[in-house]
């Protein structure tokens, strides 16, 4: 052949490779068609949930939603300037306020804060309670007695066409119809409130205009004679917290729909007015579980391999019949419930326990200092170890069995010990199985969290016992998912430098 | 043809059926939310059974998921499909439902029975109306039991043998959070008990209630289920420990252990029904009809002959009567009992929604350091 030949050419005189495609798009097309089901399955019911935890690890629509107006005149305010922002803020939360509370969303948005910074949770629960009695009732009776048109919610309408006084007004106008239609009323047939008023007084008050609609010019001239109420000194008569800077800068850094907060939050650290700040010492905890749920892990996994070998070793090399019910001890304990399990170590652990009781009665242990076996690692080590052993003997059992024999037979032929033969010949063979099990116990053990919780007291707890408490107990879902998501990164990464050294070809779960 | 126009007609009818079911009727099934165990066994047979009895096609069924309720709850109704009628929390998780608006804002008056002598229901259960939508049923403890075999001639009285480990050797379990721990600790640090919390809310407070926890930190296991102190109590592994006096009422009583109950400085809490936000008008209706019931004043008095948590009314009180299986009388070992009630301490639930996830993360960073 030259080198100049041309592509290899099939017997219709395309190249071989375009009708190979062609024949094999079919095959792939009918491939996927066949799992398809599956993957829909898995995306709908496994990915996607998964993807929707992991994003509330950065989402933090909740403030600018629950209060988007007083986020808004935040924006204008330098901490650093003005001690306190305006009043026109405290107006802004005010309305906010008005219809959070309707819709009762602002103890939720307390819950959230409270989490960057203790009292918020009260505070808005207290508030809430109090913004239906704020002084803009008098604006509402000053004007319902003015013109009487004023009480019909048809003006308002009219006025929502044709203009508004002020920006103030058109959006409290906007919120209160949005929070009737979200209850199901009609913005028709409802009163207007009081926050309405406020709105239409601080409009009127704030620009020098003259209008052609008879009753606004009325309602205009009438304001001037009204007295203003302070919005700043009815919020500070409802808590003093209201004037403490520190809560508006944390309503101020938290504004923003996307927070890294939570990530801050999972490596010790806080977003705070000032920047981000390491946590004091005494409150420093995540990154200690993290390198604590990796050290432990390996821990067990490599007692896993110590203890798994020479069993799947027997296993693999005994008659049928023996291996048999060896096979069944092994996979009795998988088929018990884990919780019997976990139970049954605290039984035999702790310091009255049958362990201690027999090495009291050997002598081996004087009475009065019994060892401490559960309740710390020790006692997560031991039970965890237990509990993941089958993963780690299966794998080594199966690809043990495909081992030949007479690899071993051979090497002692040719002069080999019997450690030789075993160390140069048979291991290196084994290692796929020691691969698979190893990478099993581990990603299962980096996420176990009910043996940890019943026998690891305080110092053999993991970090996925923080990830359930966050979920179930604080409902600090956000932080729950940005631990989750270290986690299921630093996995990832194990599992790459895994691949990268020993190489995920040679890892065999059987065959 | 025919068969799918039977088919049609029946379907029609079971729709309309279904609608005129909506408006006014009741439905027949209710889902409970409780405890489980013992707890969950007494309201069966102090309210759930009589009311079936009395209500011929209804059913309840049971799901023991209160412990994670408030996250359960929380997902049901991001997801729109709240499964369960009725749910049986703690106060201070009802506060929080209440706060996320996963629970239904309820006016005592209306949806409780008021109690036989005409006093409204929300004088008759006072102060216990902790939260606009929680119904309290029982008022339990918090509190010590200890083995009368291992603390030799001097049995303890004061809550403060917790931190004595001279005169008290041995292990001593507490709950692993900071919750009524830190209460203690300050208590038995010399804090007045009226001024626990206002040392709580500071930064220095919360060091010294942890500095003085410190000083048994080798000496506590810490339980994280409310069996663990009544197992480590009887197998001998601690001398004393904290849990909930039902708890402990039923490994003195029931098992007959060589325990007893150390009263001093309980912390009372509360524990009652929630309705979930946004229930369907016939579930509603049915679950309305059932609380009324299941939380009147006889209703609570009967439940204290299956546990020995003190009925949440104080019309109830005075009906107590002795335990249905073992015959004794239950007053006497009712938290609220005279005798027992010497020295109590409340706890605060507004300081705890405001500070829980504060000192419950320096108090978890403690733990593991």
């Amino acid at each position: 052949m030259s080198d100049t030949a041309g592509p290899v050419l099939a017997a219709d005189g395309r190249p071989l490779k375009v009708s190979l495609n062609r024949a094999l798009r079919r095959e792939k097309l009918r491939a996927f068609l066949l799992v398809s089901p599956l993957l829909l399955f898995v995306l709908v019911t496994f990915i996607a949930p998964i993807a929707d935890m992991l994003f509330r690890s950065v989402e933090n629509s909740i403030v600018q939603e629950t209060i988007p107006r007083t986020t808004d005149a935040l924006r204008a305010w330098d901490p650093d300037e003005t001690e306190l922002p305006d009043e026109g803020t405290f107006q802004a939360l005010y309305t906010d306020m008005v219809f959070a509370e309707e819709l009762k969303l602002h103890t939720r948005l307390g819950s959230r804060l409270n989490y960057e910074k203790p009292g918020i949770s009260s505070l808005f629960r207290k508030s809430g309670r109090s913004v239906g009695k704020f002084d803009t009732k008098d604006y509402e009776k000053a004007y319902t007695d003015l013109d009487a048109a004023w009480e019909d919610p048809a003006t308002w309408d009219r006025l929502s066409r044709e203009g508004f006084p002020g920006p103030r007004t058109a959006s409290a106008y906007v919120g209160w119809r949005e929070t009737l239609i979200a209850e199901g009323d009609d913005p028709l047939e409802e009163d207007p409130w009081d926050v309405l008023f406020g709105a239409l007084h601080s409009d009127l008050v704030a620009y020098d205009a003259s209008y052609d609609d008879p009753l606004l010019q009325a309602a205009k001239t009438a304001s001037a004679g009204l007295d203003p109420i302070s919005y700043t000194q009815q919020f500070e008569d409802i808590d003093e917290d209201w004037t403490n800077p520190e809560v508006w800068k944390t309503i101020q850094t938290y504004a923003a729909k996307y927070t890294p907060g939570y990530f801050l939050n999972s490596v010790d650290r806080q977003l705070t007015p000032e920047g981000v700040t390491t946590r004091d010492d005494n409150e420093r905890i995540y990154i200690l579980l993290f390198q604590r749920t990796l050290i432990m892990s390996m821990m067990i996994t490599f007692s896993c391999i110590l203890l798994g070998y020479p069993i799947a070793f027997l296993l693999a090399n005994l008659p049928m019949r023996s291996a048999n019910v060896l096979m069944i001890l092994v996979l009795l304990p998988f088929w018990t419930s884990l919780l019997v399990r976990t139970s049954s170590w605290k039984v035999l652990l702790q310091q009255q326990g049958v362990i201690n009781d027999v090495l009291v009665w050997i002598g081996i242990v004087a009475d009065d200092s019994r060892l401490q076996l559960i309740n710390n690692q020790t006692g997560t080590i031991i039970a965890m170890t237990h509990i993941l052993l089958p993963f780690m003997i299966l794998p080594l059992y199966s690809v043990m069995k495909t081992i030949p024999l007479s690899y071993v037979r051979a090497a002692k032929s040719l002069g080999a010990t019997d450690w030789t033969a075993f160390w140069r010949v048979y291991f290196p063979n084994s290692v796929p199985g020691i691969g698979a099990g190893s990478i099993l116990v581990f990603i299962l053990a980096i996420g176990y969290y009910i043996t940890p919780e019943l026998v690891g007291g305080t110092k053999g707890v993991f970090i996925s016992n923080r990830i359930a408490y966050h979920i179930s107990s604080s409902l600090n879902w956000g932080l729950a998912a940005a631990l989750g998501t270290i986690l299921l990164v630093a996995v990832l990464i194990l599992y790459w430098a895994y691949d990268k050294i020993v190489g995920i070809d040679n890892v065999k779960l059987g065959g | 043809m025919k068969l799918t126009t039977t088919l049609l007609a029946t379907g029609a009818l079971v729709l309309s059926a279904g609608a005129s079911f909506a408006d006014g009727h009741m439905a027949g099934d209710m889902t409970l939310v409780s405890w489980g165990g013992a707890y969950q066994k007494s309201q069966q047979r102090a309210y759930v059974e009589p009311y079936i009895a009395a209500n011929s096609g209804v059913s309840a069924i049971w799901d023991e998921s209160s412990a994670e309720a408030v996250a359960k709850l929380r997902a049901m109704n991001e997801a729109g499909n709240v499964t369960w009628d009725l749910v049986d929390v703690v106060a201070a998780d009802a506060i929080r439902l209440c706060d996320e608006g996963l629970a239904m804002e309820i006016d005592a008056d209306e949806v409780l029975a008021a109690a036989p002598d005409g006093t409204s229901a929300s004088d008759d259960f006072g102060d216990l109306l902790v939260s606009d939508c929680f119904i309290p049923q029982i008022v339990y403890s918090t509190t010590f039991g200890y083995r009368t075999d291992l603390v030799g001639d001097t049995p303890p009285t004061d809550v403060c043998a917790v931190f004595d480990t001279a005169t008290y050797p041995g292990k001593r379990s507490l709950e692993k959070r900071a919750i009524n721990n830190m209460e203690w600790a300050l208590i038995c640090d010399g804090v007045a008990k009226d001024d626990v919390y206002d040392v709580l809310e500071t930064e220095e407070g919360q060091a010294q209630a942890l500095a003085k926890l410190d000083t048994i930190k080798d000496d506590v296991i810490w339980w994280s289920a409310g069996a663990d102190t009544p197992q480590l109590l009887a197998d001998g592994e601690i001398v004393m420990g904290s849990t909930y006096n039902g708890r402990l009422f039923s490994v003195i009583e029931e098992q007959d252990q060589p325990v007893a109950m150390l009263w001093d400085a309980q912390i009372f809490d509360l524990d009652g029904w929630i309705i979930p936000a946004g229930l369907p008008d016939d579930r509603l209706a049915r679950v309305k009809d059932f609380v009324k019931f299941a939380t009147d004043t006889q209703r609570l008095a009967d439940q204290a002959k299956y546990i020995s948590y003190g009925p949440a009314r104080a019309s109830s009180a005075p009906l107590v009567g002795k335990h249905a299986d073992l015959g004794i009388d239950m007053a006497p070992h009712m938290p609220t009992d005279p005798e027992n009630a010497k020295n109590t301490f409340l706890y605060n639930y507004e300081f705890w929604a405001d500070y829980r996830d504060d000192i419950e993360a320096k108090f978890q960073a403690w733990l593991a350091q």
